[in-house]
């Protein structure tokens, strides 16, 4: 309840706090009782009139409530927007960002069959077989309807405000989801904290438009159906559970964590003996249909069959039936005849099982990574890409978190998980089984790789909200019951009120098997101590029981102040994370010093110089990372970008840095390369820059032509710049790059990153000539010298004349003032 | 060079009787309308000034690849007679010759950025320094952007024409004194006995450089001779000195081992850059001389004694040469298209089969004729050549040939790399991206898996007629 006050505050709606926090529980926890009603059309002559309308009160104080939720979640990823401009940030929203661009152009075939000539090159890239398409095809979806609409946004535009409206959309699914496994107030609670987790919010605010932005509500959307089928048993839900789980394949690669955590759900509850008819239901056709489905986007095509990633899923589902098989023939044989049948199908069952266990082994050894793509295996193996794969190993966002990382991601939530879980256990139910399974999974995977911290946040929403709304649940009632005035009264009347709802709606439900309607209803109900009673049960003990679980007034008061502050705690956190923390673009940077603020530009003109001042098929060649910008903002054929499919061709360019300017004029040239670009953060002490990356680019190039080795580069182990550096440092092509005429602008050549004088200051460049340089010095672009015109004869004469003319006629048209 | 749209209006205004009509009704124009003298001589610069600037950039254009204004630089204004010959034969090949002294403080290559000259003769060999605007950088800018040089040293060569030789890849004798001495190859003279005259007929075994007329008579020289890096590819020995020469002091007692012997020894040597620019540079001016062009020739130890030497024709034909009035190529209108289509796709699909064809010509010194090889080759190239093939030709400059599209996608260039000895070289690339088939390009059906198609229609119908008798049947 405080966090929901405390969103109106945040948006900014003038919603008055008067009514009281244990009134406007009472609405909530009627909610609860709502469904039922709704069900038995025959209780409202039992239910008292007061009670409809406030129940009709709750639904419509519910919906605003989600309301302001999704603006809330919309409005606090505005910060980026609002502090800096719209733009696209980072690196890979650039190429969704593109791809949008040509789908909206093209349309949708010519996208599907998207051969792009201006990355990779000379290689290419088949975009429409190696992109998930979801994120894509929304955000298309939604400018050509804003569009026939005659509301002309700019495609830009709205990819920009793409992740925040799933946003919206996530949270949402959140409430939906938690409703189905602890009711309507703990669905609200969850879905607030999931709109402002700041772990969600790093991935999402306007102007990230990533894959996560709408896997994530994908992601909740598809267990809220399972669970909805779960509970419910109806093909409808099932069907749509496959559509959605479509959906969840066409945004992101971790569908796999899907397909994985939901056969091992199934298959907890197979073996903890909760093995219904629903969950076949809600998982068979989730299989069959999905495996098609997902077979049907072309980066996973066979996929979807042939590796490891989805083979758990089929060996449940054969569990499944088989078990199913075994209750089927258990109903039609009498007791004595199944239990020979039992051993004959077991026998035969184990038989055929270790058959296909037989061959699935001996398939998956055969492939030599065992079948696994190497981001899996790390996965499960967290040294393993350290190990192997430099370039899997490169990306800091696959690196394993730190513990600041935790609290700075989820904060409180970390300290109310727990609570969580314990409220999940009270009354065990398949849907509470699936949230302390899920938060289990995420748990390890987000301690493998920081990434996954995004798959982490709404599971410990969830959780939390649970927790929370549980906690506020107990404290309300015992003020309730303990307040002088409310209490005789008003004590009674919810009391009859719930005990007469909850009737009516088990003798609807008769005809259900009876393990079903026990488990509904004690999730309706809330009533944790209702659980293993039959309830024709007398209400005197359910109401001894209740008493039994008052706390004392003042411990209740204090633990509500407590609670609230815990979640302003939060929202000020989050508040603070959303507007500070994540929401700098990384393509324009700010820094605040002693004379104002500082707005470092240098990217988006060093890439407009590019577009104004070269061909357009000339070649750019620079480290991965800003491959996708380059293509996407200067429009220029990049040599690798961020989709890191072809290793070799990394390792060619990571080769070309470290290698001497000679042999990287030689690399370069053979791949049509025009022009070089480098990030250098020396003078303004921007961390990423090329420098700093450089280790990785010699390992990757060192890992494909072994004539680059590592140790060349370090002294005594230590990566170093500065005059103890190794020759092989100081000669090799990044270094140059990045520190020619750097000595010009202050002198002593002092790099502010490194903070160290640099080892080399004075050199010429002879493959290589500065053409741009930016404002800060953050982007250099060089071109390649074009072959030497005449071959000079052996004769050694001082040449000192010729080439320092034309040295200072060239520095003369290029030097700039760095400020 | 202006903009490439300037450039045909000009060019056509220059060569026209309009051209001049035109100039004069504009001359006439602003004295009738310009009120004061003054502003009239102001508009009248302005004028003159855009009206110069198509004049002034006429420099290798490829329409006409042959050179037209030369400057000469000389020692003294005694060669422009003492050389006539030479002089005359190229004015009579349609050049405009300048003559200026080296150390002339006026001259220039160049003016507003561009070059006022097509090509330079070097006739000076014993120059410290150029006038104030001209040094060897300058020089070897010129050549650089395109301009063709010849440079005639001597014995007594400068550093500066040294330093000129050098960058361009040729190594004079570092001996100031040296002089190529041959007691095996000399002619027979006679005033001088000491066998630096020398007659050789070593000659670069080339058409395209020499002509394709044999040259009968050895070609008289007298000089330095210079030395070649075998690894440069740019620079060819056009003439070579016989295996018995060697180069040294004649005046002095040759007391250590002669630092250049043999038929390593050049004595004329042809340069082409990169971007085609021609350099001559000869280890002596006197070859050059009317004295050399007339006087008769018999080598030692050869019985024919020739009237004339072999001068004339030599120095004639391979200034055609270094002037681009011969083996200049230049390719254009370079086509290709699928099989049975007219128009050039913007990108092909893996397998699909092609044409490829390229119109090569042949600058003749006034007109372009076809060039006829068998041996033009076209690469399909990613990384590697994936199709290398020779081109057939129609014998009128057009070379053609098809072949299919390798099973490989990516971005493609159609390469054409054509350097023979003595031509111009050949670059041609032109990027086209290769595609993988389209979602529909497949085939639908394959007959392989009838099989399967059968067991999942039979298995549908199998389930419908299942589901109909197991729920209608009770």
């Amino acid at each position: 309840m405080t966090t929901l006050s405390e969103d109106q505050d945040l948006s900014g709606k003038s919603i008055s706090l008067s009514p009281t926090h244990i009134l406007s529980h009472r609405f909530i926890s009627k909610l609860s009782i709502r469904p039922s009603m709704a069900a038995s059309s025959s209780s409202s002559d039992n239910a008292p009139a007061t009670s409809s309308i406030r129940n009709a009160f709750g639904n419509v104080l519910a919906f605003f409530i989600l309301l302001l939720i999704g603006v809330l979640a919309f409005s606090i990823r505005l910060f980026s927007v609002i502090k800096y401009e719209s733009v696209i940030h980072e690196f890979d929203p650039y190429f969704n960002y593109r791809v949008t661009q040509y789908l909206t152009k093209n349309g949708i075939y010519d996208f599907w069959n998207w051969f792009d000539d201006r990355t990779w090159y000379p290689l290419g890239r088949v975009i429409g077989g190696t992109v998930y398409p979801g994120l894509t095809l929304i955000a298309g979806t939604l400018w050509w309807i804003l569009n026939s609409l005659n509301i002309p946004l700019s495609v830009e535009t709205v990819c920009v405000f793409t992740a925040p409206i799933f946003s919206a959309f996530a949270s949402w699914a959140t409430y939906l989801l938690t409703k189905e496994v602890k009711g309507t107030g703990a669905g609200l609670t969850a879905a607030v904290l999931l709109a402002m987790v700041p772990s969600y919010i790093s991935r999402s605010v306007a102007g990230s438009y990533d894959n996560e932005a709408v896997a994530i509500f994908a992601l909740i959307f598809t267990f809220y159906l399972y669970i909805k089928t779960l509970n419910t048993g109806s093909l409808f839900y099932a069907t749509l559970n496959s559509i959605a789980y479509f959906y969840m394949v066409c945004s992101w690669g971790g569908y796999t964590f899907i397909i994985n955590l939901i056969p091992m759900h199934a298959l907890l509850c197979i073996v903890t003996g909760r093995y219904s008819s629903r969950l076949y239901i809600a998982y068979a056709p989730l299989v069959v249909l999905g495996t098609l489905l997902a077979a049907l986007v072309p980066v996973v095509g066979f996929n979807a069959v042939m590796t490891s990633e989805h083979f758990a899923s089929f060996l449940v589902f054969i569990i499944i039936h088989v078990v199913a098989l075994v209750y089927y023939i258990k109903g039609i044989l009498s007791p004595k005849m199944f239990k020979v049948a039992m051993a004959l199908v077991v026998s035969v069952g184990l038989a055929v099982c270790c058959a296909m266990i037989a061959v699935l082994i001996a398939l998956v050894a055969s492939s030599p990574t065992k079948g696994w793509s190497g981001r899996s295996l790390s996965l499960l193996d967290p040294t393993y890409a350290s190990k192997y794969i430099p370039i899997i190993a490169s990306v800091s966002e696959h690196q394993p978190p730190t513990w600041p990382s935790y609290f700075m991601d989820i904060n409180v939530l970390a300290f109310l998980v727990p609570a969580g879980i314990i409220a999940c256990f009270l009354p065990l139910t398949d849907a509470s089984t699936f949230v302390v399974l899920y938060i289990v999974m995420s748990v390890y995977f987000s301690g493998v790789m920081v990434r996954l911290m995004l798959v982490l946040a709404p599971a410990a929403c969830i959780l939390s909200g649970i927790a929370l709304s549980q906690a506020f649940d107990v404290f309300t009632r015992s003020i309730k019951f303990q307040l002088p005035s409310l209490a005789g009264h008003s004590h009674v009347d919810a009391g009859d009120a719930t005990s007469e709802n909850v009737v009516p709606n088990d003798v609807a439900k008769t005809e259900k098997s009876e393990d079903t309607s026990k488990e509904r209803t004690s999730r309706k109900s809330k009533k944790k101590e209702k659980e293993k009673e039959p309830v024709e049960k007398p209400l005197s003990k359910s109401k001894l029981k209740k008493r039994l679980l008052v706390l004392p007034l003042e411990t209740s008061i204090i633990a509500i102040i407590l609670l609230v502050f815990l979640g302003a705690f939060y929202v000020v956190h989050s508040v603070w994370a959303a507007a500070e923390a994540y929401s700098a673009p990384s393509i324009v940077l700010t820094s605040q010093s002693h004379d104002g603020l500082h707005v470092f530009d240098d990217f988006r003109e060093a890439y407009a110089w590019l577009s104004h001042n070269t061909d357009v098929d000339d070649k750019v060649a620079s480290w991965w990372d800003y491959g996708y910008q380059t293509t996407a903002m200067a429009n220029r054929t990049v040599i690798v970008d961020n989709n890191t499919w072809n290793n070799t061709h990394i390792a060619t360019v990571g080769t070309a840095m470290s290698s001497p300017e000679k042999a990287a004029w030689e690399i370069f040239h053979s791949l049509d390369v025009k022009y070089v670009l480098v990030v250098f953060g020396g003078l303004v002490g921007y961390p990423s820059d090329d420098i700093n990356k450089f280790l990785w680019m010699v390992r990757i190039g060192g890992g494909v032509f072994p004539h680059i080795k590592e140790p060349d580069y370090l002294r005594d182990g230590q990566y170093r710049i500065d005059s103890e550096a190794t020759p092989t440092m100081l000669n090799c092509l990044m270094y140059k790059l990045s520190y020619y005429r750097f000595v010009e602008t202050d002198g002593k050549a002092f790099d502010r990153v490194r903070r160290t004088e640099i080892g080399k200051k004075y050199f010429k460049l002879t493959h290589f000539e500065e053409v741009f340089t930016t404002h800060h010095w953050m982007v250099r672009i060089y071109k390649l010298k074009p072959q030497k015109n005449r071959i000079r004869g052996k004769a050694k004469k001082s040449k000192s004349k010729a080439s320092s003319t034309t040295a200072s006629k060239r520095k003369g048209g290029i030097r700039r003032n760095p400020f | 060079m202006p903009t490439a749209g300037i450039e045909p209006l000009t060019s056509c205004l220059r060569n026209s009787a309009i051209y001049q009509l035109c100039w004069a009704l504009l001359r006439l124009f602003v004295f009738a309308l310009a009120p004061t003298q003054k502003m009239s001589k102001l508009i009248f610069s302005i004028f003159l000034t855009f009206t110069l600037i198509p004049l002034l950039c006429t420099s290798f254009s490829s329409d006409t690849p042959s050179d037209r204004r030369v400057l000469v630089l000389l020692d003294d204004f005694a060669l422009k007679s003492s050389h006539s010959l030479f002089f005359n034969s190229l004015l009579s090949r349609g050049f405009d010759l300048d003559f200026k002294l080296a150390d002339d403080p006026k001259i220039s290559l160049q003016r507003y950025g561009h070059y006022l000259y097509d090509a330079l003769i070097l006739f000076c060999p014993s120059v410290e320094r150029f006038g104030v605007s001209i040094d060897a950088a300058a020089i070897l800018n010129f050549v650089d952007s395109g301009h063709d040089l010849i440079v005639a040293a001597d014995s007594n060569a400068s550093d500066l024409i040294r330093e000129i030789a050098t960058e361009s890849g040729v190594d004079f004798d570092e001996d100031p004194a040296a002089l190529v001495i041959d007691h095996s190859g000399y002619a027979f003279s006679a005033t001088e006995g000491d066998h630096t005259l020398i007659a050789s007929d070593n000659f670069i075994k080339s058409d395209a450089i020499l002509g394709s007329k044999n040259i009968e008579a050895p070609v008289l020289f007298q000089g330095i001779g210079h030395s070649l890096n075998p690894s440069n590819s740019l620079v060819l020995k056009v003439l070579s000195a016989s295996p018995s020469a060697y180069s040294a002091n004649p005046k002095s007692k040759l007391t250590s081992p002669p630092s250049l012997t043999g038929s390593t020894i050049s004595l004329v040597s042809v340069i082409q850059a990169r971007n085609n620019a021609r350099i001559l540079i000869s280890g002596s001016l006197s070859m050059f001389s009317n004295r050399f062009f007339r006087s008769g020739v018999q080598k030692a130890g050869s019985p024919t004694k020739h009237d004339r030497s072999g001068n004339e024709q030599f120095l004639t034909e391979i200034s055609k040469w270094v002037f681009h009035e011969r083996g200049h190529l230049k390719a254009v209108s370079v086509q290709h298209h699928k099989i049975g289509e007219a128009d050039e796709p913007a990108m092909y699909r893996v397998n699909d089969d092609l044409e490829y064809s390229v119109e090569i010509y042949e600058w003749s010194g006034t007109t372009w004729e076809p060039y006829v090889a068998d041996d033009v080759q076209v690469q399909f190239y990613m990384m590697s050549p994936y199709v290398l093939k020779t081109l057939s030709t129609d014998n009128k400059g057009r070379y053609f040939t098809s072949f299919k599209v390798p099973d490989v996608y990516g971005v493609f260039q159609f390469k054409v790399e054509y350097q023979k000895l003595g031509y111009t070289s050949l670059s041609l690339s032109k990027q086209i991206p290769v595609r993988p088939f389209r979602h529909n390009e497949y085939e639908r059906f394959i007959p392989a898996a009838y099989p399967y198609y059968g067991a999942a229609f039979s298995m549908m119908a199998g389930f419908f007629i299942f589901t109909a008798v197991h729920l209608y049947n009770k």
